[in-house]
């Protein structure tokens, strides 16, 4: 080869060098100026929903396919039968994407966010989590959407950021609340107890009996928060300012001693001695295997625990009942509840017409009907109008009556942005006698003080 | 004299490597150093000087990572000096299957960490881990491996010690091999027994792998993250947190500024214990 060659190339290659290198900043720069550009932004939205005056009550003559990132541990059935309406109404075809659930999803999120690359629509929780993903900047404004009247008002306040609503709920809303199997407790004789001292008398004649009163599964960190965060009716029904207070950084955990009780309780099940001796090692899968059979009495979950135990052992699922976690005092027994998970808009993506059409079928009382035929609800939904079917778990229908008496609170992480990463942790620390409720309590204010400072909240 | 500083080839020839170094290693650092004084959100930030470093240094779910880091980096690197130093001796002699167990002592590192992780955390589970049903045939009740907060560093520990030993392995082996037979055969007319074959011959003249393990299972130890997640996630509570964990944990809590400064400080760390140590090594090695 002469040296002409050779030149040549060596000047290709290097000119190629160049170019991916400059081609990677490009791209960023890209992504930066679609995040903060607002006015270009809103604009591209008002001529969207122009276009969607024009062709709305349409079907699309070709299919348009939406991209939909879930987390893996979300039941799809009530989602599928959603999408198959939606396919046949309007044409859009939904297509699925799975991520891990937990915190190693929040950092999929907000990277897939951060780089530009989030999906038309994208389901998250509501609450504390979803005000840490920029929603201005990320998501489209459903505020005055007309589909948003179907909505009920406490879930919306879970999902606005300054006044602006940004998702519609992806589910049914659900419970944090001790589940039980009602066999052993009719074979042992006890009643649901209204009394954290009751709670705990039923849990004395279960470890007598040979049986785990308490299910603890603290291999999956995020199971041990249950006691703490399921407590907070308890906590407003004694301090009714706590939420506010602490999202203002007026009261913490460690001085206000009816949020330090969940801290305690949590001790208390620990130091009696009520839990499976590998608590430590046990995953949720096993939990709700011990507590379908039967070998385990008690377990701190949420009620999205019900479609899997309903799909693993569906022989056993309505043995499974539910209760409020207790109080001090048996005249002030109410339930927390848990906000769906909303479905947000991809205000970047490219179908954002598409995409509020979608929506508009979801939060609609079509939509929960399609939902609830293929899905049974874990709560009531957070649409108006929507109704339970009749073939609900017996333990969604011991949800109602907290319902209907109104004795019921959000929980904490929907009613202050305010909630530290590394709760999960110090629940196992409290959960497993490594430091005391108090001490567990001071090192989770620290914690909330980071998120408080990184959302800049006042007063903090 | 301007002749010998004539160049041949142009310093453009530079340019394209240069480019990629300064935008790919050089800018990072530098924007690093300055996003750890910052709380960062990705598209907006806030200067707050040196307060991250401030919570890294004196909150205890942050600060429990140095002292554990530290202990993990000390016993895995001795661990594995130890024990790759008594293997490499062991597979130098003259046994017939060296070659097959060499292999086998290898083995291990061609695993993935995480698969590795999974498998031993499986195997330490309290009541149905294969290692307590090992010990509970022998009459002894195993504690439990993991969800013990004063064993479970160690457990991890070990774990990582078994996956890398090889690789010390296979450097004391490259070492040993390259010691000239004539010190031992000058040994042997003295009258040295194999002890001091090894005392006196192949422990001193085999410090440069041994300083090359320390250094590397060292920087390795510092720097581990995948086993502990894939063991543990840190936990039960915060018993088994790195560094290298507990900045990732922050960056999944979206405090991009104060992960960036975890970042800086194990970057800083390393350097700090890295470089003496190795200065100190590589001053008492023995010149063959």
């Amino acid at each position: 080869m002469n040296r002409k060659v050779l030149r040549i190339i060596a000047l290709v290659i290097c000119a190629m060098m160049v170019l991916v290198a400059f081609s990677g900043c490009n791209k960023s720069e890209e992504n930066k100026q679609a995040d903060s550009s607002e006015t270009t932004q809103s604009d591209s939205n008002t001529s969207g929903s122009e276009d969607k005056a024009e062709t709305k009550s349409e079907a699309y003559d070709e299919t348009v396919t939406l991209t939909f990132l879930i987390d893996n541990q979300a039941q799809l059935d009530g989602i599928n039968a959603v999408a198959d309406v939606i396919k046949e109404k309007y044409n859009i075809a939904t297509e699925i994407e799975l991520r891990p659930s937990g915190s190693e999803g929040d950092n999929l999120v907000k990277t897939r966010l951060a780089t530009g690359d989030m999906s038309d629509l994208c389901f998250y929780n509501s609450g504390s989590l979803f005000q840490a993903l920029n929603p201005e900047q990320n998501f489209v404004d459903l505020t005055n959407e007309p589909f948003m009247d179907n909505v009920i008002d406490s879930f919306k306040t879970c999902v606005s950021v300054n006044g602006k609503v940004y998702g519609i709920p992806g589910e049914a809303t659900m419970s944090g609340a001790w589940l039980y199997n009602k066999k052993v407790y009719e074979e042992l004789g006890l009643s649901v107890p209204k009394t954290w001292q009751e709670l705990l008398d039923n849990c004395e004649k279960i470890k007598a009996a040979g049986k785990t009163a308490v299910i603890g599964s603290y291999k999956d960190d995020w199971t041990s928060q249950l006691i703490l965060l399921a407590d907070y009716y308890n906590v407003q029904a004694e301090v009714p300012t706590f939420a506010d207070d602490y999202t203002a950084n007026k009261a913490k955990f460690a001085d206000t001693p009816a949020a330090l009780r969940g801290f305690e309780k949590l001790q208390e099940i620990y130091k009696k001695g009520y839990m499976n001796e590998d608590f430590l090692a046990t995953t949720y899968d096993i939990a709700l295997k011990m507590l379908a059979e039967g070998t385990g009495v008690h377990y701190p979950m949420l009620t999205f625990a019900f479609p899997v135990l309903q799909a693993n052992y569906p022989d056993k699922a309505s043995d499974i009942g539910l209760f409020a976690q207790p109080g001090d005092s048996a005249d002030k027994n109410g339930l927390t509840v848990w906000m769906p998970a909303g479905i947000y808009l991809n205000k970047n993506g490219s179908n954002v017409e598409a995409a509020l059409k979608w929506a508009s079928v979801f939060a609609s009382v079509e939509g929960t009907n399609a939902y609830a035929a293929k899905q049974k609800p874990n709560g009531p939904f957070a649409i108006k109008g929507a109704t339970l079917p009749d073939d609900v778990l017996p333990a969604v229908k011991d949800m109602l009556p907290y319902f209907e008496n109104g004795n019921n609170s959000p929980a904490l992480e929907f009613l202050s942005p305010v909630k530290g990463p590394n709760l999960p942790q110090i629940c196992v620390m409290a959960g497993s006698g490594a430091k005391t409720p108090l001490e567990c309590a001071q090192e989770y204010d620290k914690d909330v003080e980071k998120q408080a400072k990184q959302l800049g909240l006042a007063g903090w | 004299m301007m002749q010998l500083t004539k160049k041949i080839y142009s310093y453009k020839f530079l340019l394209p490597a240069g480019i990629i170094y300064f935008t790919f290693f050089l800018l990072p650092t530098v924007i690093s150093l300055f996003f750890s004084l910052t709380r960062w959100t990705l598209t907006d930030w806030e200067f707050i000087g040196l307060e991250n470093y401030e919570m890294f240094f004196t909150e205890s779910s942050l600060n429990i990572g140095f002292r554990n880091t530290l202990i993990y980096a000390v016993v895995t690197s001795g661990l594995k000096v130890i024990f790759g130093l008594l293997l490499g001796v062991f597979l130098c002699t003259e046994i017939k299957t060296k070659g097959f167990l060499r292999s086998m002592v290898f083995f291990p590192n061609l695993l993935s960490t995480i698969a590795v992780g999974v498998v031993f955390s499986s195997m330490m589970h309290p009541s149905r881990g294969i290692i307590n049903m090992g010990l509970k045939l022998l009459g002894v009740k195993g504690p439990d491996w993991l969800g013990n907060t004063n064993i479970a560093l160690f457990s991890v520990a070990l774990t990582d010690v078994w996956k890398g030993v090889g690789v010390a392995t296979v450097i004391y082996i490259a070492g040993i091999m390259s010691i000239p037979r004539q010190y031992y055969e000058a040994l042997s007319i003295d009258g040295g027994d194999s002890w001091d074959r090894f005392w006196n011959v192949t422990l001193p003249l085999c410090r440069p792998a041994m300083n090359s393990v320390i250094i590397l299972s060292f920087i390795g130890g510092l720097r581990t993250f995948d086993l502990v997640w894939a063991m543990t996630k840190g936990g039960p509570g915060f018993a088994t947190d790195l560094i290298a964990s507990i900045i990732y944990k922050q960056y999944q809590a979206g405090f991009y500024g104060l992960s960036t400064a975890g970042n800086v400080i194990l970057f800083l760390g390393v350097s700090i214990l890295a470089f003496p140590l190795y200065k100190y090594l590589s001053r008492s090695e023995v010149d063959l």
